[in-house]
């Protein structure tokens, strides 16, 4: 149980942390400077998530581990992350919808939280589940936006659904860790659909509901994109080991 | 310097409500609801302090600030710790410090809660111009210049303002 509950923690702190460097990566690139602002905000919620379930983990762990050398000191195969986030970023019509689909995710995996055992879970998911939800709020509206927007942007937003078709259904299949945790994730599964079910209506897009999953980001293994983000992020670190600023 | 008398919770409060916020500097971190409780053992000064948002990147400068003017009064062991529960609100913020965001121009919190919710395009409920006091306002951007803000516009002043967001 103690390690279920340090990989399922590794796996919402890696989700976090890679969804959130994806993201700073507009930073100075949006298209308007409220949506630059806005999608930064984004990116740091997430990282201070990220943050707080390092710490958790860290502490689990125990073995002199800290967040530091959680994020900056692990290889791929350690990185426990959905595929989905490492993928690359895209347009906005892609940042949109990925951002879209891992909130409302966590949106509902976070109200399961709050009432977790483990106090420590539920006091991040507390805190975490009131930006989660203007998380959603901002993607789904964006979506909207340009699905029911013009005819450009429809087709580009339907391109980002064809895009992620294959990377959405890894939420739901479910890793022996998970499985432990004692979380209704059929619940979870049936209210994500029902979300983008409702949003996509609203959005005049059709969800390209697909049988075939790609998986295997929970346990390590990764598509090619991860191993960049991470030279990136670790490359100081590993080329002058515990630096500080 | 430092007296046995001079170590009283009460005392250490006192110094603490003089630390302004990193970003609002009209209001003290006391105000904002991020001090939580003081907490004296064995001559150890213990602060303990939650984040506005999760992600806050002020709470390394108010630990410092916390230590930093203790420090001053003489106060060497002092600890900080943070937590995150419970979950910080504006519910918290009295009327008097609501009145000093607005002096500064910023808009205060509206009390109403509606920020759980996933659903979209929901308005907060009308946000006051802290210029001119016109409810004719419109949102801009929910994401302001620090996480705690919202982006307003006022239609009848014509000035941008930020809203300190509901949370």
């Amino acid at each position: 149980m103690q390690a279920a509950k340090e990989n399922f923690l590794l796996y919402l702190a890696d989700s976090t942390h890679i969804l959130s460097h994806r993201n700073s990566e507009w930073c100075g690139h949006a298209p308007i400077l409220e949506q630059d602002i806005a999608l930064t905000n984004i990116a740091l919620d997430l990282l201070g998530q990220s943050r707080n379930f390092y710490q958790y983990a860290a502490e689990l762990i125990g073995n002199n581990a800290t967040e530091d050398s959680l994020a900056y000191l692990r290889i791929e195969s350690e990185y426990k992350n959905l595929l989905l986030v490492e993928l690359p970023k895209e347009d906005w019509a892609h940042t949109v919808l990925r951002q879209f689909y891992f909130s409302v995710f966590l949106f509902y995996l976070y109200q399961q939280l709050q009432q977790n055992k483990d106090v420590q879970i539920a006091a991040i998911a507390t805190k975490a589940i009131k930006e989660v939800a203007y998380h959603v709020r901002w993607s789904g509206e964006w979506v909207i936006r340009l699905g029911d927007g013009t005819e450009e942007s429809n087709q580009r937003m339907q391109y980002a659904v064809e895009a992620y078709k294959n990377f959405t259904g890894e939420f739901f299949v479910l890793t022996n860790y998970e499985k432990q945790m004692q979380i209704d994730f059929e619940l979870i599964q049936q209210q994500w659909n029902d979300k983008v079910a409702a949003v996509f209506n609203d959005a005049t897009l059709s969800f390209t509901n697909s049988n075939f999953h790609q998986v295997g980001g929970k346990e390590g293994r990764h598509t090619e994109y991860l191993g960049y983000i991470l030279t990136d992020m670790q490359y100081l670190q590993r080329t002058y080991p515990n630096a500080t600023w | 310097m430092v007296n046995e008398q001079s170590i009283s919770v009460a005392n250490i409060w006192k110094i603490v409500e003089t630390i302004p916020d990193p970003e609002i500097p009209v209001i003290s971190i006391v105000e904002l609801g991020v001090v939580r409780e003081v907490k004296i053992e064995n001559d150890i000064i213990e602060i303990i302090i939650t984040p506005t948002y999760i992600g806050c990147p002020a709470m390394d400068m108010i630990t410092m600030h916390i230590k930093l003017a203790l420090m001053e009064a003489g106060f060497k062991n002092v600890k900080v710790t943070s937590v995150l529960s419970p979950a910080w609100t504006t519910d918290w913020m009295t009327e008097e410090t609501k009145n000093k965001l607005k002096a500064y121009g910023i808009a205060p919190p509206n009390t109403k809660q509606i920020v759980c919710t996933p659903d979209l395009f929901i308005q907060d409920e009308a946000v006051a111009c802290p210029h001119c006091n016109n409810f004719n306002t419109k949102m801009v951007s929910r994401f302001g210049s620090t996480a705690c803000k919202a982006l307003y516009f006022c239609n009848n002043c014509n000035e941008p303002f930020d809203y300190f967001k509901c949370h």
